[in-house]
């Protein structure tokens, strides 16, 4: 048996049964990461020995029946944009390339400090989760384990690269335009936005305020319920954070899709979108109603909007989140200075990379006197029309299926060099996070090239055990995961 | 739109971010094209439709007024490019 | 044309800081001074993934001071991100509120020179946060920033310009800094920068109806320095209008050294703020049951308090101002009548010889080194006639210098006053026999002579003899 084959609730059975230790697990990981790692360049910041320790530690404590989290000694490999006390924390850029966090965030906490889980490391990501391929990391490109000249999306790119490559059984990413979904889409995993205030953002490093969220990249829906679970819930410190009860997720994972009504929107598989895409999105949708799901037609024509006042929000208030970098606290200081403004300015633009500096420039401008009302505000008012939108046909349906991706896993460089034709690609998740609804992305298929293809699931506000039941009767009745695995091919790196 | 090479340079310069000679067309380009699509928001029929202030429907989320101290304060200061005395160093600024 | 012939037009932001346990967004402490960047947390010092959360008493006190200054306080409020680079500010904004502040519309009233009562408009009164603070290194050869006081909450007052006189910003600006010390919501240190204001200032011929172009002086924080730096700026905006020059809309640093304003013109291009609400931070909603809570539960204001010294204790108009304008002053008093019950003799004490010693130390009234108890005590003394007013006074001195009871004082220093009428009789017979001259001259009818033959008695017991005793005895004895 591989242990790195597992999904973490097969894994916390053998845990829990005394069949397996943690330290065998987290031996395993290693082992598989020392393998795989060259290949895929997924992780920023390893942790071997202080995972061995932990995990010796925890299996040390089970014994003598100290109180541990439920999921103790379970590995997990954490996004780098996650505050994480005494370790490193790069955001994948110059900017941050030393930066060691004075606290843990709150999920960070929950995981590691709470349930006891063990951190095998921080995960590639595009700098500051700007991105959509990781290729904008300034330390390494992540590779798609599906063929290794492809990019795993992102920005989440490391963690959906390193669950798919079975380098880590589950990780934490964080999605601001798509950026859980796109890559799970695109390394053939679950990955699941929740709902704007149910995960705390304490310890993110901010890139869009009103947009981030934490969510779960896993191996299959299960898993996904069940690190939901654990990292959900209210935190006095995020005043976004909704105070709800905590509730158990894998209790809505019925199997069972009887009399749900599903909304296609024709506007979601338009021109943009790959015909491999919208066919097997269709045989999708063909395997609901076989399920007992009622599926309909309906029209949500928001998507370009949607697009535009994303990119306008999301690059505003980066605009302002990223101004704290300023090379006098902490962060990447120039060489290059005699004054204070050289420090600013030679700090920032030495730290930051293309990427970041584009959107920088293009939320100064939205923001700045003249253009305020013509963008930002604007994009404001445009953001109640997307809630609305939704809002009308989340009356009518209880999901609304769309694919994650207009299209599969590229080719590096492919679209680099033209910043909007690579913001075009979110066209199918930035919705989502505009309007704060909870979204998951589970794989579906692949194209010709095997690459795999992802279907989004979008709910109403907390509604995540709807689309999670979903996206789980789908999975125990197609079986993704047993019929395909990464081949780890075009690898000559 | 269109944007003006003088006014990127504005931007550049509210933003604190130096724009070298050799990519100010690249960036004017990349955000004059940026800009025409996000144009799209001003052709969304939102009249009378309010601003959205906070994603979702949160309101009036406040702290009490008790001290905590935070537990690290040395961490505080432990990434400082430089420091002097406790302080954050920097050169001269004359107020 | 002379001085008289223009108009000066003036209106003032200040700035308080809010006397809150712990800063506006963070739960560390706000206190003055300590080792920098100790009161500092992940939140305060901008760390990457801190989020802010607004200290609810921050809005309490924001309130009350809305309502003690007459505004209509909103329904709908929120905080915006105010965008821009310096040290000072870790985070590269400062949390504020832009176009929907917590009150609006409202006004002082201040007392001009004849007791004419004139309003003061207040536009706004909105909530935002401290900078932290810049320090030199003893070479000048760097700066060294310190973020104690980073996130310490603020109330910016904004009012009308509607102040037409050195003398009427003057007299505003300590209306303001009484009515926040009275409802409690700040100390209002000026030393300590605790209360400051940015002030603006044109000038116009009189009759001409718009405004003249403004200048603006930042972070004034004594009231002497304000309104130098006024009378400054009035005469060197009139020259320059009567030299036909034009003035410029900008910034001055005042120079208390020179006594001169000068430009900034470093401040390079207009900024741009980019205001945008602030994403962070839930929208503020207050109910008409919290705005009402607060405004019965408003202490007494200055105005309010006066009218009672008026009435109640009898004071005149020009003592009550006087006490009443001083939050911490017109306590003691008031602590002091409630043990004395002698309200004329404590106003007297604080008004005179108190008010005298604090102006000669350059103290405020919180200075004062002992208490209202203290006071009611050293005046019972007197009453009793255990001391004399005279050597009241040099307790008083004692008082300042050595703090401690004045009966413990009198009693060290032997300054108890002989009133035993043995006592009073010897002496009064010593001196007697010393000046026969006086005593004969007394007796044909020179009144003088009793004051000079008292004067003697009180120089040999060295001022502790009661007067009234020592001038019974002596027409007795003589």
């Amino acid at each position: 048996m591989d242990i790195t084959e597992l999904t973490v609730h097969e894994l916390k059975e053998r845990l829990d049964k005394c069949e397996i230790t943690s330290e065998e697990i987290t031996k395993a990981y290693l082992e598989r990461i020392d393998e795989k790692e060259p290949d895929i360049d997924a992780f920023v910041t390893r942790l071997d020995q202080d995972a061995i320790k932990r995990a010796k530690e925890i299996d040390l404590s089970k014994k003598e029946n100290k109180k541990l989290g439920e999921y103790a000694g379970i590995p997990i490999g954490i996004k780098d944009n996650m505050c994480t006390k005494g370790i490193k924390t790069t955001c994948s850029s110059r900017m941050l390339e030393n930066f060691i966090s004075p606290y843990d965030g709150t999920v960070v906490d929950k995981v590691l400090n709470q349930e006891n889980m063990i951190n095998l490391g921080k995960l590639n990501m595009d700098e500051f989760a700007m991105g959509s391929s990781t290729e904008n990391s300034y330390f390494k490109k992540t590779r798609n384990p599906w063929d290794l000249s492809r990019v795993p999306g992102g920005s989440s790119g490391g963690s959906a690269a390193a669950v798919a490559a079975n380098m880590v059984p589950w990780a934490l990413g964080s999605d601001t335009g798509g950026s859980i979904r796109q890559p799970a889409s695109l390394c053939g995993v679950v990955g699941l936005k929740p709902t704007y205030g149910l995960v705390s953002r304490y310890g993110l490093v901010a890139f869009a305020s009103s947009l981030d969220q934490i969510g779960p990249i896993t191996k299959d829906v299960k898993d996904s319920a069940i690190l939901l679970s654990l990292i959900a819930g209210h935190d006095e410190k995020d005043t976004t954070s909704i105070d709800i009860p905590k509730k158990d997720y894998t209790l809505d994972l019925k199997n069972n899709v009887k009399g749900l009504r599903i909304g296609v929107s024709k506007e979601f598989f338009g021109d943009g979108i790959n015909q491999e895409v919208k066919d097997a999105l269709q045989q999708a949708i063909e395997k609901y109603k076989e399920l007992g799901a009622i599926v309909e037609d309906t029209s949500l024509d928001i998507a370009e909007y949607a697009l535009a006042t994303y990119y306008i929000i999301a690059c505003a208030e980066a605009s302002s989140n990223l101004g704290r970098f300023d090379g006098i606290r902490y962060g990447y200081r120039t060489k290059n200075y005699e004054t204070l403004k050289d420090i600013f300015i030679n700090s920032r633009s030495e730290g930051f990379g293309a990427e970041v500096k584009r959107r920088i420039i293009l939320g100064t401008y939205v923001l700045s006197s003249g253009y305020y009302d013509a963008y930002y505000k604007k994009a404001q008012q445009v953001r109640t029309l997307v809630k609305n939108e939704f809002a009308k046909n989340l009356e009518k349906y209880d999901i609304l299926l769309t694919p994650t991706s207009p299209i599969t896993a590229f080719r590096f460089g492919e679209k680099s060099e033209n910043p909007l034709e690579m913001y075009l690609s979110d066209i199918c998740t930035v919705s989502v996070n505009v309007a704060g609804l909870p979204g998951i992305s589970i794989p579906c298929g692949l194209d010709k090239n095997g690459m795999p293809i992802g279907m989004q699931l979008i709910g109403n506000y907390f509604q995540e055990g709807t689309i999670l039941n979903a996206a789980y009767t789908y999975e125990m009745n197609t079986h993704f995961r047993e019929n395909y695995k990464p081949t780890f091919k075009g690898g000559n790196n | 739109m269109k944007v003006e090479r003088e006014e990127l340079l504005h931007i550049a310069k509210l933003a604190n971010l130096k724009i070298s000679e050799d990519e100010i067309d690249k960036y004017l380009l990349n955000l004059q094209d940026i800009l025409n699509f996000a144009n799209v928001v001003n052709k969304a029929p939102v009249e009378g439709l309010k601003e959205t202030i906070g994603t979702n429907s949160n309101y009036n989320v406040f702290r009490k007024d008790q001290v905590v101290e935070f537990e690290d304060q040395e961490s505080l200061l432990q990434n400082a490019p430089e420091e002097e005395g406790h302080m954050f160093k920097i050169p001269k600024v004359i107020n | 044309m002379s001085r008289d012939d223009y108009e000066v037009v003036i209106g003032l932001e200040v700035h308080a800081e809010l006397s809150t346990k712990t800063k506006i967004f963070c739960s560390c402490k706000t206190e003055f001074g300590g080792e920098p960047n100790t009161h500092c947390c992940p939140v305060c010092m901008a760390m990457p993934g801190a989020l802010p959360v607004l200290n609810e008493k921050v809005l309490e006190y924001a309130v009350k001071a809305g309502l003690a200054m007459n505004s209509s306080i909103s329904r709908d409020s929120k905080n915006d991100r105010k965008n821009y680079f310096y040290p000072d500010l870790p985070k590269s904004y400062q949390i504020s509120q832009f176009d929907k502040p917590l009150c609006e519309h409202g006004y002082v009233e201040i007392e001009v020179h004849d007791g004419e009562k004139k309003k003061i408009g207040i536009t706004r009164i909105h909530i935002e946060e401290d900078a932290g603070k810049l320090n030199h290194d003893d070479y000048g050869r760097c700066s060294l920033v310190d973020l104690n006081r980073a996130g310490v909450p603020l109330i910016e007052i904004v009012s009308e310009p509607d102040m037409r006189s050195v003398e009427e910003a003057d007299i505003y600006l300590k209306k303001i800094k009484s009515i926040l010390e009275y409802i409690e919501v700040s100390d209002c240190k000026m030393q300590e920068g605790s209360l400051r204001a940015d002030v603006n200032i044109s000038v116009r011929k009189r009759g001409q109806k718009e405004f003249g172009t403004r200048t603006e002086m930042k972070n004034m924080n004594s009231f002497k320095s304000i309104s130098r730096a006024l009378e400054y700026e009035i005469e060197r905006q009139i020259s320059v209008v009567e030299n036909g020059g034009v003035i410029e809309q900008e910034t001055l640093r005042w120079d208390e050294v020179s006594g001169k304003t000068f430009s900034m013109r470093d401040k390079e291009d207009a900024q741009d703020y980019r205001y945008f609400p602030e994403p962070d931070l839930a929208p503020i909603r207050l109910s008409e049951e919290y705005i009402e809570n607060i405004r019965k539960n408003l202490p007494e204001l200055p105005e309010t308090r006066k009218q009672r010294y008026l009435n109640e204790y009898k004071l005149t108009e020009k003592e009550a101002n006087t006490l009443t304008a001083s939050k911490y002053l017109s306590d003691f008093f008031e602590k002091g009548v409630k043990i004395s019950k002698n309200p004329k003799a404590i106003c007297n004490w604080l008004l005179s010889d108190i008010a005298r010693i604090l102006n000669e130390k350059e103290f405020e009234p919180e200075d004062i080194p002992f208490t209202p108890e203290d006071l009611a005590e050293l005046i019972g003394l007197i009453e009793k006639g255990t001391i004399s007013s005279k050597i009241a006074k040099d307790v008083l001195e004692e008082m300042f210098e050595n703090p401690k009871r004045p009966s413990k004082i009198i009693e060290e220093k032997g300054w108890v006053q002989i009133s035993d009428e043995n006592a009073i009789r010897e002496i009064v017979l010593k001196i007697i026999g010393e000046n026969p001259q006086s005593v004969s001259d007394f007796k044909n009818g020179k009144d003088k002579a009793l004051g000079f033959l008292v004067g003697q008695a009180m120089k040999e017991t060295k001022g502790k003899a009661n007067p009234q005793m020592l001038n019974k005895m002596f027409q007795e004895l003589m």
